[in-house]
């Protein structure tokens, strides 16, 4: 793992990059022409209003759903994310808003959960558990994430919100992965667990990961960001370096009473 | 209760007497097996008695049904294959349904609990088929050491059992399944298999217990097992396993069977009329949803 901050500034290596991306539901148009470019180690924040488009334009770059029409290129090669399997095999793990967590199994279970260790192999199915090295393994992942639990046996539904974002997320991480999807992941969460939250964010960009943070709250967005993606009924309507906004042109992009002034000059 | 039963009859603690509420409940306990890991998966399966009969009698007609030239072994093997694949197949029958056809495992296997009664009767024609021979008997009335054979199988069982939800990557599944089974498939694993693999487990139980009963009785009686997906649904949760999946432990499950073996001994005992044992089953079960609801309401769990 790159442990090394990736500069940023400057950075010419694209990790992913969207081009002309569309998407039909029947006569709904989901997403038209949308372009998206993501450098390694960089939190970028999907905004828009709801039915903008956020949650299917995450979900073909999660591989869940294909486009219609567009390419999607991950580090310089042309790709095609046919299944969320091929996702994450080039290193794209998305967090779903409902976490997909198992409350009756323990943290480390829930890190593990369909790749657990195993130390002796009885037969097919029959492999038994390596609880120690899960155990071990888990509290070194969460504590790359600057975490620290009671306990990795306690069960997930034991844990606040936060906590449990936090599981997620070592979930995610656990495959060394170069970007991180999160779907509204402080959707749910009191005001005092939103700051874990975004810290949590810091420390993967602190990793060199790419983070895509889609939240409603802007505050929350431009305190984690450096850039910010407008959708607007499914197109991209503004493209901006959040040194360099306000939440009022953002609030405006996404409501469309100006037209987008400020581009990015790296957005090809 | 139990306390009362203890005053009323010292013999209630002896070895002898435990060792022979052992071989009572030998039965409902190998059934129980199968019902805590799809009741973990939060699935039921209803039809495990009716399997259990159908079972018995297939084994009961298999044994007339061979020259008792055939070496007393071959003889027994074939009985037993025939019966525990019986009880397999219903098993996989129950699983197909559920798992590939998306049927709620209640109906599939409400109706299969018919179906499969209905044949135990067609095939008897409504009559047990008795001797059975003294090395079928053997199953039951044997002893390994001190120990029963039903007792030495139920425990041997038992032990696996517990072993395998605690210590495998499956074990964990079938927990995490019924818990979250989106979550699950999500990570990779292949759900519809091991659901497909859990239900036909619970038939090859259900197979093995009708078996037991057979060899315990010297005779496949048409009604055998009546009533049991009621008894072994009670004994679980007794133990205290969910029946909204998940949460439980198949070593309790064994108590659970155990407790109420006793209750049915003791109302014996007390000369209490057979039928309230069902009413005393039933309301475990309503008492046991109640209780649990509780616990959920109070973030417990
Ligand atoms: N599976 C689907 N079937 C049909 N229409 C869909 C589907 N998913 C999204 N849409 C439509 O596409 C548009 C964009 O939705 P979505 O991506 O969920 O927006 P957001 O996440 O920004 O709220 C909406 O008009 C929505 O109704
Ligand atoms: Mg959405």
């Amino acid at each position: 793992m790159e442990k090394s901050q990736i500069a940023r500034q400057g950075e010419d290596k694209v990790l992913m990059e969207l081009r002309g991306i569309s998407k039909r539901f029947g006569g709904v148009v989901a997403l038209s022409q949308v372009q998206l470019v993501i450098y390694p180690g960089e939190v970028i924040s999907l905004v828009g209003d709801n039915g903008a488009g956020k949650s299917t334009l995450i979900k073909i770059i999660a591989g869940a759903y294909q486009p219609d029409e567009g390419e999607i290129r991950f580090e310089g090669h042309r790709v095609r994310l046919r299944t969320p399997r091929v996702a994450k095999t080039l290193g794209i793990e998305t967090v779903y808003q409902d976490l997909a967590l198992v409350d009756t199994l323990d943290v480390a279970g829930n890190i593990f959960l369909g790749r657990e260790p195993t130390r002796l192999r009885l037969g097919p199915g029959l492999h038994i558990l390596d609880k120690c090295r899960m155990e071990q393994d888990a509290e070194a992942i969460l504590h790359r994430l600057g975490i620290r639990f009671a306990s990795v046996r306690n069960k997930v539904e034991q844990l606040s919100g936060g906590q449990r974002q936090a599981v997620a997320v070592g979930r995610a991480i656990f495959s060394e992965p170069k970007l991180v999807v999160l779907d509204e992941p402080t959707a749910a969460l009191a005001v005092r667990e939103v700051e874990h939250v975004l810290e949590l964010i810091r420390s993967l960009r602190a990793e060199g990961i790419a983070v895509i943070f889609i939240s409603h709250t802007l505050q929350e967005v431009f305190a984690v960001t450096d850039r910010i993606i407008v959708l607007r009924k499914g197109k991209t309507v503004g493209n901006l370096s959040t040194k360099e906004t306000s939440i009022d042109e953002v609030v405006k992009l996404m409501v469309g009473q100006e037209r987008s002034l400020v581009a990015d000059n790296r957005a090809g | 209760m139990l306390l009362a039963l203890w005053r009323l009859s010292p013999y209630f603690l002896t070895a002898s007497n435990l060792l022979n509420i052992g071989s009572q409940i030998s039965m409902i306990a190998v059934i129980s097996i199968g019902a805590t890991a799809v009741i973990l998966m939060a699935e039921i399966d209803l039809s495990v008695g009716s399997v259990a009969a159908l079972a018995g009698a297939i084994t009961a007609g298999v044994l007339h049904g061979i020259p008792t030239s055939w070496p007393a072994g071959l003889w027994l093997g074939v009985a037993l294959v025939a019966g525990l694949g019986v009880g397999t197949l219903a098993g996989l029958i129950n699983g197909f349904f559920t798992v590939y056809l998306s049927i709620p495992s209640f109906i599939v296997t409400l109706a299969t609990l018919s179906i499969g009664r209905g044949l135990v009767l067609l095939y008897t024609g409504g009559r047990p088929i008795s001797n059975l021979g003294e090395s079928f008997a053997q199953i039951s009335w044997g002893h390994i050491g001190l120990l029963p054979v039903p007792v030495v199988i139920m425990l041997g069982l038992y032990l696996l059992a517990w072993l395998f939800l605690r210590e495998t990557q499956l074990g964990r599944y079938i927990y995490a399944i019924g818990t979250n089974k989106r979550a699950v498939e999500l990570a990779g694993v292949n759900v519809r298999t091991i659901e497909l693999g859990i239900f036909t487990l619970g038939g090859a139980f259900s197979g093995l217990a009708g078996i037991m009963l057979t060899s315990r009785l010297d005779s496949a009686q048409p009604t055998a097992g009546t009533g049991w997906e009621l008894v072994a649904i009670a004994a679980v949760v007794l133990g205290g396993t969910s029946l909204y999946g998940g949460r439980g432990s198949v070593a309790k499950t064994l108590v659970g069977a155990f407790i109420l073996q006793i209750i049915a001994n003791g109302m014996n005992l007390l000369n209490i009329q057979a039928y309230w044992q069902q009413i005393a089953q039933g309301s475990i079960i309503l008492l046991a949803l109640l209780v649990e609801r509780q616990l959920r309401r109070h973030g417990g769990g």
